[in-house]
C-alpha cells in the first residue's frame, strides 16, 4: 500500500523538487500515459509506448503491435494488449464450475492409469527413489524419538510428503539451485547428504555445516546446491527468483526450485515472487506442497480460490496441479517444468496435493484440531511410499526381503550417526563471532576477548565442556 | 531548512571570506589551486557507473531506475550504457525486488537495490534483517550476501510523517549489516564504491536535499580507484573545546554551527561519522578525550538513537574525561508534521547546535542570572 503511495507521491508531489533534472515527459511512457490519457484510445499508426521500449520482452513486442490495428472500434488498445469491448455487464466468476484437475499417473493401488503422458524411469532411478523415500520415513521416526527423549530441541517430519520430496529431486539436475522451506530434507538426501550430516545439524555439533547456529532441520549445504533453510515463511520465494535471474544473466543451463506450503501462499512474498518471476522471465520452478494444513489453519480458512494452481494464470505463469502422493506424476511434472523453465526461460508453478500426515512439528499436537480418522485415512490409504512400492514391486524391482534389509540397515546407520553426533564436540567459542561479517570488525574482537576473560575469571558459571 | 543549506553553499562558493585563516589554509591544501566541484548526485552516479563498468556482477534494480533514470536521477545514463538486464526496472513491490536482490546475491551477483526512499524499505525489512543480514552467519559462511541497499533517507522538505524518517538507528542496531551515511561528494563517491565492493550487505543512507549540492573535490576523488574505508569517521574540522558528532546533512549544519561558535571564541571539532555501523568509537573517544565535551547531532528520533549509542560509548570508555554532561540533539520525538513551521521545529537547526555547544562549554547565560 505504501509503495503505491510512493508512486502517486512521486508523480504528484515530489517532482517539483527536481523538475530541472527530469527528462522531457514524452520520453517517459508512464508520464505520457498519465498526462495524455487520450493517447491510449486515439493512437492510430504510432504507439505512445514504442519509443523507449526494449524489444526483447514479450511485453515490449505486444506493445509494439498495438500500432498495427486501425479503426477497430470493438477493441481497446490498452498497454499490455488489446481488450475487446462487450455490451454485457458480466462479473468474472470467483470460481469455475469445475475445479482444476489433478494430474496423476498411478492410482491408489499403484497401477498406472495411463500408458503415455508420463516420463519412463529406469529401474536404477526407481529403486533409488523408493529407497530414499523409505530412508526418509526411518529418519523421521528416529529423529522424532530423539526429540521426545530430549536429545534435540526440535524436529519436524516429512511424513506423507515423501513423494514430493524425492520425486521432484530425482527429476532435477544437481546444478539446479534449491531454495527449500523446511519440509524438503528429501531433496538433500537424494543429492547425497549423508545420515551423519543430517545428525550433525540436528545436534548442532562441530561438524555441522551451520556451525551449530540454527535450530534442528535448518539444513544447508553449498556443495549440494541447497540454500540454508530459513524459518521465515515464504521468504525463500523472491530469493529463488533473484537467483534464477542470476542464472539467466549467466546463460546457465539450470533453474532454481523453491518449495513452500499452502499457508505460505498467503504471504506477500508469494505474490511478489510470482509476479516478478513472470515479469523477469526467470527460470524458476515454484513447488507448492498443498498439504491441507498450515499448522492448525485448514485451507478453507487460508484462501477461497481453487487452491494455488489457479493463481498462476493470473500472474501469467504456467501452472499445473499434480497428485503429490504419486511419485511418477511428480517426477513427470517436475521434469517437464524444468524443460520449460530452461528452454523457454519462464517460471512454472506446480501445486502438489498431499496431506501433512504428521504433526506440524514437535511443538504441535494436530489431533487437537483435526479428526484422527482423517489423519489415519491419509496415513494408511494415501501413503505415497506404499503406493510407489506397489508399482516397483509389480515391475519386479523390489521385494519384502529388500524392504527388510534396507530399513534395518538405515535404522542401524542412523542410530550410529546419532551416537557420533551426540558425542562430537560442540562448536568452539570463536565460532560465535565468526561470519557475522566477512572480516570481523574491531567491536567483535573486543566482545570475544571480553567473553574469554569473563570465562577465565568465573569458570564456575560456565559449562565444563566449553571448548575454547 | 533549504534556505540554510543554500546559504552554506553560497559561502563555500565565494571561498569563505569570513572564515578563519586556518580554514583557508586547510582548503588550499586539500583541494589544490584548481579545486573542482561535483554534486552529490554526480558523485553517486559516477561511482555506480565505474563499479558497474569494473565488475559485470554489479547490477542496479529498483522502481524506475531504468527508463526514468531514477526518481532522483541517480542512475542517469546507466540504462543506455549497461542495458535493461543490468539496470532493472521493477514492479512496485519493495518486498519483491529486495528479496530478489538477496537471492541474486546468494548466487554471487552484486545487486545495488534502490529504494525510492528508505521509508519504503519498511515493506521489505524482513528480507534485509532476516535474510541479508543473517544468512552469512546462519549458513556459517557458506552464503555471503554482497548487496547494497541505497536511497534517500531522513527528512526532505514538506513530505510529512511517512516520507521523513531517519533509519540510521534502525539498521545500525542489526549485526550483519553495515550502515553508511555520506555527507559530501567525496563521501558519496568513496563510500558507495566501498559499499559495492564490500562482501557484506550495506545500507547506504543518502539525503534528498544533498543530491543537488556541490562540494569541492580533489583530483584523487576523481580517480576510478578512489575508495573510502568503511568504519572510519572523518574529522571535518579540527577544534579543541567541544566535539560535535554528526552524519549526513547534519554535518553541514554542524560545520556552520562551528563557524558561529568560532566567532565567539569556542573551537569546535566536527566529526563526520560516515559509517554508523561499524561506528568509529576510537575516533569519537579520542576527540572527546581532547575536548572533554560532546554534542551529538542527528535528525532521527532521540530514543535509542545514534546519539544515544555514541553517548553510551563515551560514558563507557571516556567517562573520566568528560567535563560536562553530553548534549544530545535529535529530531523531535513526534512523527514529522507537514506544516512548514512545525516541520522546522521538528528537526535540529544550526542554532540548536550552537546553543548546545555553548551549554557544554558553560558559556550560555545561567538561568539564575536572567531571573
Amino acid at each position: 500500500m505504501a509503495s503505491l503511495g510512493a508512486v502517486i507521491n512521486h508523480h504528484s508531489c515530489w517532482v517539483p523538487h527536481f523538475t530541472d533534472h527530469h527528462p522531457q515527459s514524452p520520453s517517459n511512457p508512464i508520464h505520457h500515459f498519465l498526462r495524455n490519457p487520450d493517447a491510449i484510445s486515439s493512437s492510430n499508426n504510432t504507439t505512445p509506448f514504442a519509443s523507449n521500449r526494449f524489444n526483447y520482452t514479450e511485453a515490449g513486442r505486444r506493445l509494439d503491435s498495438i500500432g498495427d490495428t486501425t479503426d477497430d472500434t470493438g477493441v481497446l488498445n490498452f498497454p499490455g494488449g488489446k481488450v475487446k469491448f462487450t455490451p454485457e455487464m458480466e462479473f468474472v466468476s470467483p470460481s469455475s464450475t469445475e475445479r482444476i484437475r489433478c494430474y496423476r499417473v498411478l492410482d491408489d493401488n499403484g497401477q498406472p492409469i495411463t500408458n503415455h503422458n508420463f516420463v519412463q524411469i529406469s529401474e536404477e532411478v526407481a529403486v533409488k527413489m523408493y529407497s530414499d523415500m523409505a530412508t526418509l520415513q526411518v529418519m523421521d521416526t528416529i529423529f522424532y524419538e530423539a526429540q521426545r527423549q530430549g536429545r534435540i530441541s526440535f524436529y519436524l517430519t516429512t511424513i506423507g510428503e515423501e513423494a514430493i520430496n524425492i520425486a521432484s529431486a530425482a527429476a532435477l539436475h544437481f546444478d539446479d539451485l534449491i531454495f527449500p522451506q523446511y519440509r524438503e530434507p528429501g531433496v538433500l538426501l537424494w543429492r547425497g547428504f549423508t545420515l551423519q550430516e543430517f545428525a550433525n545439524q540436528c545436534f548442532g555439533n562441530e561438524a555441522d555445516y551451520g556451525k551449530g547456529r540454527q535450530m534442528p532441520i535448518h539444513y544447508g549445504s553449498n556443495k549440494h546446491n541447497y540454500i540454508t533453510v530459513s524459518s521465515t515463511i515464504a521468504t525463500q520465494l523472491p530469493h529463488a527468483v533473484g537467483a534464477a535471474y542470476a542464472l539467466k544473466m549467466d546463460g546457465r543451463d539450470a533453474c532454481t526450485v523453491t518449495y513452500f506450503g499452502d499457508g505460505g501462499t498467503s504471504e506477500g512474498d508469494f505474490h511478489a515472487a510470482l509476479n516478478f518471476a513472470a515479469v523477469m522471465e526467470a527460470p524458476v520452478i515454484f513447488i507448492c506442497r498443498n498439504n491441507g494444513w498450515a499448522i492448525s489453519t485448514p485451507v478453507s480458512d487460508q484462501f477461497r480460490s481453487d487452491g494455488i494452481a489457479v493463481r498462476g494464470q493470473a500472474y501469467g505463469v504456467h501452472s499445473i496441479r499434480v497428485d503429490g502422493n504419486d511419485a511418477l506424476a511428480m517426477f513427470s511434472a517436475v521434469e517437464a517444468a524444468r524443460r520449460i523453465a530452461i528452454n523457454e526461460q519462464k517460471p512454472i508453478l506446480i501445486e502438489a496435493l498431499t496431506y501433512r500426515a504428521g504433526h506440524h512439528s514437535t511443538s504441535d499436537d494436530s489431533t487437537k484440531y483435526r479428526p484422527a480418522e482423517e489423519i489415519e485415512w491419509w496415513r494408511i490409504e494415501q501413503d505415497p511410499v506404499s503406493r510407489f512400492r506397489k508399482w516397483i514391486e509389480a515391475n519386479g524391482w523390489w521385494s519384502d526381503e529388500a524392504e527388510y534389509k534396507h530399513r534395518t540397515t538405515i535404522r542401524k546407520q542412523l542410530l550410529d550417526a546419532i551416537q557420533v553426533a551426540e558425542k562430537s564436540k560442540k562448536p568452539p567459542i570463536a565460532e560465535m563471532f565468526a561470519d557475522v561479517y566477512d572480516v570481523p570488525p574491531s567491536n567483535l574482537f573486543e566482545q570475544e576477548r571480553s567473553l574469554r576473560e569473563t570465562i577465565q575469571r568465573h569458570p564456575q558459571d560456565f559449562p565444563p565442556d566449553f571448548p575454547f | 531548512m533549504l534556505g540554510i543549506v543554500r546559504q552554506r553553499i553560497a559561502r563555500q562558493g565565494i571561498n569563505a571570506s569570513g572564515m578563519r585563516i586556518q580554514s583557508l589554509v586547510c582548503a588550499s591544501r586539500d583541494y589544490s589551486s584548481a579545486a573542482k566541484e561535483m554534486t552529490v548526485r554526480d558523485a553517486l552516479n559516477s561511482a555506480l557507473d565505474e563499479e558497474m563498468s569494473a565488475d559485470p556482477k554489479v547490477f542496479l534494480m529498483g522502481e524506475e531506475v531504468g527508463e526514468y533514470q531514477g526518481a532522483y536521477k541517480i542512475s542517469k545514463g546507466l540504462l543506455d550504457k549497461y542495458g535493461p538486464e543490468r539496470v532493472r526496472d521493477t514492479p512496485i513491490t519493495e518486498a519483491g525486488f529486495t528479496g530478489i536482490g538477496v537471492g541474486a546475491a546468494y548466487y554471487g551477483l552484486k545487486p545495488v537495490i534502490e529504494f525510492m526512499t528508505f521509508n519504503f524499505s519498511m515493506q521489505a525489512i524482513d528480507h534485509i534483517i532476516n535474510s541479508a543480514a543473517k544468512s552469512n552467519y546462519m549458513s556459517a559462511g557458506q552464503i555471503s550476501v554482497p548487496i547494497v541497499f541505497r536511497g534517500p533517507n531522513g527528512a526532505a522538505a514538506g513530505v510529512g510523517a511517512q516520507h521523513s524518517q531517519c533509519y540510521a538507528a534502525w539498521y545500525s542496531s542489526c549485526p550483519g549489516l553495515k550502515v553508511l551515511a555520506p555527507y559530501s561528494s567525496e563521501d558519496a563517491r568513496g563510500l558507495l564504491k566501498a559499499a559495492i565492493r564490500d562482501p557484506d550487505p550495506v545500507i547506504f543512507l543518502e539525503n534528498e536535499l544533498l543530491y543537488g549540492e556541490s562540494f569541492p573535490v580533489s583530483a584523487e576523488v576523481f580517480d576510478s580507484s578512489f575508495c573510502l574505508p568503511i568504519g572510519k569517521a572523518k574529522i571535518e574540522r579540527e577544534g579543541k573545546d567541544v566535539t560535535i558528532t554528526a552524519f549526513s546533512k547534519m554535518v553541514g549544519y554542524s560545520l556552520k554551527a562551528a563557524e558561529i561558535l568560532a566567532k565567539e571564541g569556542i573551537s569546535a571539532e566536527v566529526i563526520n561519522l560516515r559509517s554508523i555501523r561499524p561506528l568509529d568509537r576510537a575516533a569519537i573517544n579520542a576527540s572527546v578525550r581532547k575536548t572533554n565535551r560532546l554534542v551529538t547531532v542527528e535528525e532521527g528520533f532521540p530514543q535509542h538513537g545514534v546519539g544515544a549509542e555514541i553517548c553510551a560509548s563515551v560514558v563507557e570508555d571516556s567517562f573520566e574525561y568528560l567535563d560536562a554532561p553530553v548534549e544530545r540533539i535529535a529530531g523531535a520525538d513526534v512523527p514529522m508534521p507537514y506544516a512548514a513551521n512545525l516541520e522546522r521545529m521538528a528537526v535540529p537547526q544550526i542554532e540548536d547546535i550552537v546553543r548546545a555547544a555553548k551549554r557544554a562549554c558553560y558559556r550560555s547565560v545561567p538561568m539564575a542570572a536572567t531571573a
